[in-house]
């Protein structure tokens, strides 16, 4: 199985700082690939690599089998790759269906085609199995954490997007809107898209995962199926940087 | 490979979908204000209280020749305030709206008296002199980054030099050019008035009608046709009023000449308030100026170019000034250093907050800076029939101003506490 999404030696520097040494990285599709690492290790700037915000210094992505080059965001949106940032990124003042075609908005002639876009809205959220917004014409500003958790998700797939990332989605909520995300961060997984979930949540990551990438210090330590390793291991992949077998040799990539 | 994530039964609402009927409008209506989303109703409100009690003080207030007045006093301001609230929306303000309306009149003015150029140029002039205000005031802002109230406060300054150079350092220059005398000074015939009256009720009438069938069609939540006769009937009733009570003779010597009809500002103020609420509401441009207002970072995120959006509220501002310049200019028939300074852009700012818009951006309509601008018009004038100097009038204003921006601010306060706006 080739992966959708594979980044190989990898090197970012912010001035003198290294902050990524030859990582290795992979995303396939129908899978969740979970991103974990402790504070500073690299998983946000890895994240701007693919998606285009910082330029890498050296190493390569290929995307379905072929070299790609991505110097933008744009670049990375039109690979089909989508990143959900932690702050969302929703307007508090549009409603469901403004904020999901925000910046695309569908026109007939001069003017936006609103019926067109609640359709298509209505029709990604509820295959998405979405249930939880009383109104698609609500306000963000109306809407709990998890919904906008939700409603930033849906937007990122709205595009026909193949790879979707989301950084730390279940950071700030509670149990029950914990459990709904996770619930549609499978379903993602399940139509097809190849999903990253950076999270610091040891239970979320297994609950969903089908393989787990731990960063440590900028290196990529492992990346493994869930199924073969137990919580304890991933705790030292992201402490240690290696667990019995697994992981780094003397702080280096085996 | 799959997981299945036990499902909690949390907050997932099933989709509710309410049979949309004119009492469940109402109720959510009702609990939209509850939580803090008032709109227009402080102004509505206010505008029923003002009138009421005018009327009682003065029965003078509820003749048909006062009520033309009132048309033609708030027009100027009114205009103003509509192009206010586009750079409202971003949450930035223009100190300088005032002034620049004086500016482009001053415009108007040489160029129609001085150089005795055709009307229709002369108007062309002072509005690209707005256009070209907006520009450097937006990229100022948008561009160079300097705080929008700075550079306002700077151009609020420099424009009241500009009016002065423009004037000949303090000279009347009387318009005497019949079209632009006309604007605020003429009214149109009672027949096109009633005329006017048909196609706009009739046009509301078939767009509500149309929207609401072609939703039905695709199978989404249409405005049940309770409402839409409720708000057509609404317009009708009101708008007949209007223009009925605009139609009665109130010349006071009727032999002599005869004073009927809509005053020209009004479909003047209609056209453009139509156009710029279809442009904030049905057009993407519109979307992207209240995204831009409710949250710059997503829309940078979103690949709006919010410099571009910037700039462009400010010229709108800017050349909405300049038609209340002109109206401004019509209605005294002359330009002097004082066209557009005083009060002229407080009032417009309160005609815009009083109406509903926010000063901390992303929320307002167009329509707000009619009905504030209308509250305005009613203080304005009430006061001067009851007697009152300019010193209670201002006090008045002043007041009813922090009231609405205090209506505004508590209001926002409570939409956080209640997750509503």
């Amino acid at each position: 199985m080739t992966p959708l999404l594979e980044v190989r030696g990898i090197d970012k520097s912010f001035g003198p700082v290294k902050v990524l040494h030859n990582v290795e990285f992979s995303a396939y599709a129908g899978e969740v690939t979970a991103l974990v690492g402790d504070n500073g290790a690299g998983k946000s700037t890895l994240v701007k690599c693919i998606g285009g915000i910082y330029p890498i210094d050296a190493g390569t992505i290929s995307f379905d089998g072929r070299p790609v080059q991505i110097h933008t965001p744009r670049d990375a949106g039109e690979l089909g790759i989508e990143i959900v940032y932690q702050d969302l990124a929703l307007c508090d003042n549009l409603d469901i269906v403004q904020n999901m075609f925000l910046g695309r908005e569908r026109r007939s002639g001069l003017l936006l085609d609103e019926d067109s876009m609640e359709e298509l809205a209505e029709k990604t959220l509820s295959s998405l199995s979405v249930r939880t917004v009383k109104s698609i014409r609500q306000q963000v500003s109306s809407l709990s954490g998890g919904q906008r958790q939700t409603v930033a998700i849906a937007k990122a797939v709205l595009w026909n997007s193949k790879v979707v990332i989301l950084d730390e989605p279940t950071a700030a909520l509670g149990v029950a809107q914990t459990a709904q995300v996770l619930e549609l961060v499978r379903r993602l997984a399940d139509t097809g898209l190849a999903v990253v979930l950076i999270s610091h949540n040891m239970n979320d990551v297994f609950a969903v995962s089908d393989r787990i990438a731990a960063l440590y210090l900028g290196r990529m330590a492992a990346q493994v199926k869930t199924a073969d390793v137990t919580h304890a291991q991933v705790v030292e992949l992201i402490t240690a940087g290696r667990s019995g077998d697994l992981g780094l040799k003397n702080g280096v990539t085996p | 490979m799959s997981k299945v994530v036990k499902q909690l039964p949390g907050e997932a609402i099933v989709a509710a979908t309410q049979a949309p009927s004119i009492g469940n409008s109402f109720r959510a209506y009702l609990q939209r204000v509850r939580g803090g989303d008032m709109g227009a109703l402080p102004a509505v409100l206010g505008l029923v209280v003002l009138c009421v009690v005018f009327a009682l003080a003065r029965p003078s207030f509820v003749t048909s020749i006062n009520f033309a007045n009132l048309f033609t006093q708030g027009a100027a301001v009114t205009l103003i305030a509509m192009g206010l609230v586009f750079v409202l929306l971003l949450g930035e303000i223009d100190l300088s709206a005032g002034f620049a309306s004086g500016v482009c009149a001053a415009v108007l003015a040489v160029t129609l008296a001085s150089l005795g150029l055709p009307w229709y140029v002369c108007v062309l002039a002072a509005i690209l002199t707005g256009v070209v205000i907006g520009t450097v005031l937006g990229t100022l802002v948008a561009k160079v980054g300097i705080p929008s109230f700075v550079v306002t406060l700077a151009a609020f300054l420099a424009f009241q030099g500009l009016v002065l150079v423009l004037v000949d350092e303090g000279t009347n220059i009387s318009i005497r050019d019949s079209v632009i005398v006309a604007i605020a000074n003429r009214n149109l015939p009672p027949w096109l008035g009633w005329a006017l009256y048909a196609v706009c009720v009739a046009a509301f009438a078939a767009v509500q009608l149309l929207r609401a069938r072609k939703r039905t069609k695709r199978g989404l939540v249409a405005d049940p046709l309770s409402l839409i006769a409720f708000r057509v009937g609404t317009l009708a009733i009101l708008a007949g009023l209007a223009v009925f009570v605009l139609n009665l003779e109130r010349s006071r010597n009727p032999a002599l000449v005869s004073l009927t009809g809509v005053p020209i500002v009004v479909p003047v103020i209609l056209v453009l308030l139509v156009m710029w609420t279809v442009i904030l509401r049905r057009t993407a441009f519109g979307r992207h100026l209240y995204a831009v207002g409710g949250n710059t970072e997503a829309a940078r995120r979103a690949g709006i170019p919010v410099d571009r959006i910037k700039i462009s509220a400010f010229v709108i501002c800017s050349s909405m000034a300049a038609v209340g310049g002109i109206v401004a200019a019509s209605r005294a028939s002359s330009v002097d250093p004082n066209t557009g300074g005083s009060s002229v852009l407080l009032y417009a700012v309160g005609a815009a907050v009083i109406g509903g818009t926010s000063l901390f951006g992303g929320k307002g309509r167009v329509l707000d800076a009619v009905l504030g601008g209308a509250v305005v018009a009613v203080i304005e004038n009430g006061m001067g029939l009851m007697g009152y100097g300019a010193s209670v009038k201002y006090l008045v204003t002043g007041s009813v101003l922090l009231l609405a921006a205090g209506v505004d601010a508590l209001a926002r306060k409570r939409a956080a506490a209640t997750g509503l706006r």
